[in-house]
Order: C-alpha cells, then structure tokens, then sequence
C-alpha cells in the first residue's frame, strides 16, 4: 500500500535537509509513497507538535525536532 | 588557552607573508586570522553541546510542569531559562508558542520563554565568549534571562489574550489531541552523527557572517583612531542607549555578524552597557521575527511586546553602564 509521508515545517533551512533526506530516501528505494509538504503554519499546528521540522508517515508524527539520518528514515519506511 | 592560536596568526602573518607587524594592514590581518580561528573553533564547541542538550530536552514535559505547578511567580524564571538553554530556529518559534498557550501555560510566561530564546542563543553566547571574554558573556546571559523574567511578567499582567490571532483563539477554545505520537527509541551513539552533522550546519550556516563581521572588525580595528566613537557614542549622554537600541531593532544582523563590530566599537571607547543592549535589541527583536508572530498576533500585540522589551533592554542598557 502506498505510504503517505508528510514533512511539517515553515521552510526553515532544518526543514528542507529533511525534505532532501526523504526523496532520497524514497527515490533510492524504490518505495512506493508520496511525499507532501506542508508548509501553512495552521496544517502544522493540526498535528499540535511544538518543535519542527516533523516527520508524519499515514498520520502517525515519526520525528520532530531534527533532521533524521538516511537510515533511521528507511528503517521507518519499512 | 588561545595562545596557541596567537602563534599561529603572528606566524602566517608576520612570517610567511611578510608584513611587518607594526604596520595598520599587518595588525588587522593578524587580528583576522586569529579572531577567526577562534571563534569558529568555540562557536562549533558550543553549537554541539547545545545540539546533545537539544537532542534530550523533554519540552512537552517542561510545558507540563510549568501548566500544572503553582511556582508562585517563579514560572517566569523558569520558562526564560529553559528559552535560554533551548536552542532557537526561528521557524520553531509560533509552533513553540501555540503549543505553550495551547497547553494552558499564560500567555506571560509563554512570552518569557519567547523573549528569552533568541537573545540568549548558542551562537550569541559563543561570539560573545569569543570576543569578550566569560564575564561580559555571563552579564549578557545572566541580563537575558532577567529581561525575559520581568518583560513576561510585565506582558502577562496587560491581559493580552484579545489581541491572539482569530485562529489561534480557535484553537484554544477547542482544545486539540496531539495526533498519534510514536516515541523514539535512539541510543546517543546512533545520534551522535546526526548531531555533529547538525552542529557543522549551523556554524556553516553563520561562517560567512562571521568572516564578514570580523573583516570588517578587524579593519576597523586597523584603521579607525583610538576612542573615535568616544566622541559620538561613547561620552555616557543619557540618550546615546537609547538611540543604540532603536537603531538596533529594524535591524536583522545575525548575531555571528554583529558581535566582532561591536567588540571594536567597545575597544575604540564605546561603554560595554551601550553595546550589550545594541546587541539584545538587534538579535532579541527584528523585523522577521515579527513577520513570524503576525500570523499568532495582532499587530497591536506584537507592537506592545516590541515597545516593552524595548523598553527593557534601553533600562539594562543604563543599568549595565552604572554597575560595569
């Protein structure tokens, strides 16, 4: 089944090492998964996390607060 | 401790380029090199340990225990503290507040918390140890988490509340679940990389402000004639505080930027008090940060929060020069 990933954050330069992390991730996996980002403060504060960038994978907050290896992303994808 | 370093810019300097030490370009050079190998050496040391505290800080269980306690007043302390020791990215600054006002912890010691977080930042504090030494670095610290204390207080007691943004008073009123929440499970030696990696960002982040600061530092420090602001600044007018920290506060100077100008302007006679509050009014409020608040308040609100740190800082400004 498809995986959604949704990656929280305002565009800080923290939020966009994430968004590098998982492409690369997902692409060099060949994982089957979209990847959104949402980016308007009042989505964010939908998911009530107090530190970005967050990592959401089908609606379940993963990380918060920092920008994950390459690894722990796969680990949680698989 | 930095002797070493000493050595080394007399060494590239007067020995391998040549220029004499006496003259006006061999001491700005000498003064460049050292000062940057300095401060990048301490600004990376800092950086990383305030990344291994960030990597453990429990912030939802701070936010809890400064909702349920009744800490009779200390809370401000506590919250400018914890502003403090968090370290700041202005992107997490409204999520930070809603989650604060949303977990029913007031609207005053929230705003402690984000008064204090970016004046007192790691980056500051390790430009601060770099160029003025560990008493001026306490004084700032120490003077950050006050003025975070007594500005929240001062803020909490003009029941600001009305002047939230609409969608945040929504928020409020229909108290939200946090969505599902898987707890991390990471040994510290698999984060460790992650933190180290995340420190060498940040400090290759600021690297080019702080070459061009201590660039332009060092020629100043070259070039400009001893007690020069004397003249302007630095003759202790009453007014000449106040006018620092007003210039101050349009101003967006990344604090890695800022720091080795003002370290000349204090050498060439300017008193440390004016140059700590021009520096808390250039990193504690700016013109992006208050971009980043309109969209959790009125700009009525982010004008009174503006004017009563302000304020603040220009009074530390003159405390600083009675007591320093």
């Amino acid at each position: 089944m498809s995986k959604v990933i949704k990656i929280l954050g305002t565009g800080c330069p923290k939020c966009q090492s994430m968004t590098a992390v998982v492409k690369d991730v997902v692409a060099a996996n060949n994982i089957d998964a979209t990847i959104e980002k949402v980016e308007d403060i009042m989505e964010i504060m939908k998911f009530n996390i107090m530190t970005t960038p967050a990592l959401v994978i089908d609606n379940v907050i993963k990380i918060k607060g920092r920008v994950p290896s390459k690894e722990e992303v796969l680990a949680l994808l698989n | 401790m930095f002797d070493w370093l000493q050595h080394i810019a007399d060494w590239l300097i007067y020995s391998v380029f040549g220029i004499a030490a006496e003259t006006k370009l061999g001491t700005s050079l000498n003064f460049f090199v050292y000062d940057t190998l300095k401060i990048l050496i301490l600004l990376f040391f800092i950086v990383f340990l305030m990344g291994i505290v960030n990597a453990y800080f429990p912030i939802e269980k701070l936010k809890n225990y400064l909702n349920k306690k009744k800490l009779y007043g200390l809370e401000y302390f506590f919250s400018a503290v914890f502003g403090a020791v968090t370290p700041f990215c202005s992107c997490s600054s409204v999520p930070l507040f809603i989650g604060f006002v949303q977990g029913g912890i007031p609207l005053g010691v929230t705003f402690s918390f984000l008064i204090t977080s970016p004046l007192v930042n790691e980056v500051a504090i390790a430009m601060f140890l770099g160029m003025f030494g560990v008493k001026a670095t306490l004084i700032y610290a120490v003077s950050g988490i006050l003025l975070g204390t007594i500005g929240g207080w001062l803020l909490g007691k003009l029941n600001l509340e009305p002047l939230l943004s609409d969608w945040v008073k929504k928020i409020l009123d229909n108290k939200m679940k946090q969505a599902e929440y898987e707890e991390e499970k990471q040994t510290f030696s698999q984060r460790l990389p992650e933190i180290t990696r995340g420190a060498w960002d940040i400090v290759r982040g600021v690297l080019l402000y702080v070459i061009i600061g201590i660039a332009i530092g060092a020629a100043m420090h070259g070039y400009v004639p001893e007690n020069f602001f004397n003249q302007y600044l630095g003759g202790g007018e009453w007014w000449t505080v106040p006018l620092a920290v007003i210039l101050a506060v349009p101003m967006y100077a990344n604090a890695a930027g800022i720091v080795p100008v003002i370290e000349v302007f204090v050498a060439k006679g300017v008193p440390l008090g004016t140059a700590i509050a021009f520096m808390m009014a250039t990193v504690g409020l700016s013109i992006p940060e208050a971009t980043l608040l309109k969209k959790v308040m009125s700009l009525r609100l982010i004008a009174i929060f503006f004017g009563v740190i302000t304020i603040a800082i220009i009074f530390s400004g003159f405390l600083f020069n009675m007591i320093l």
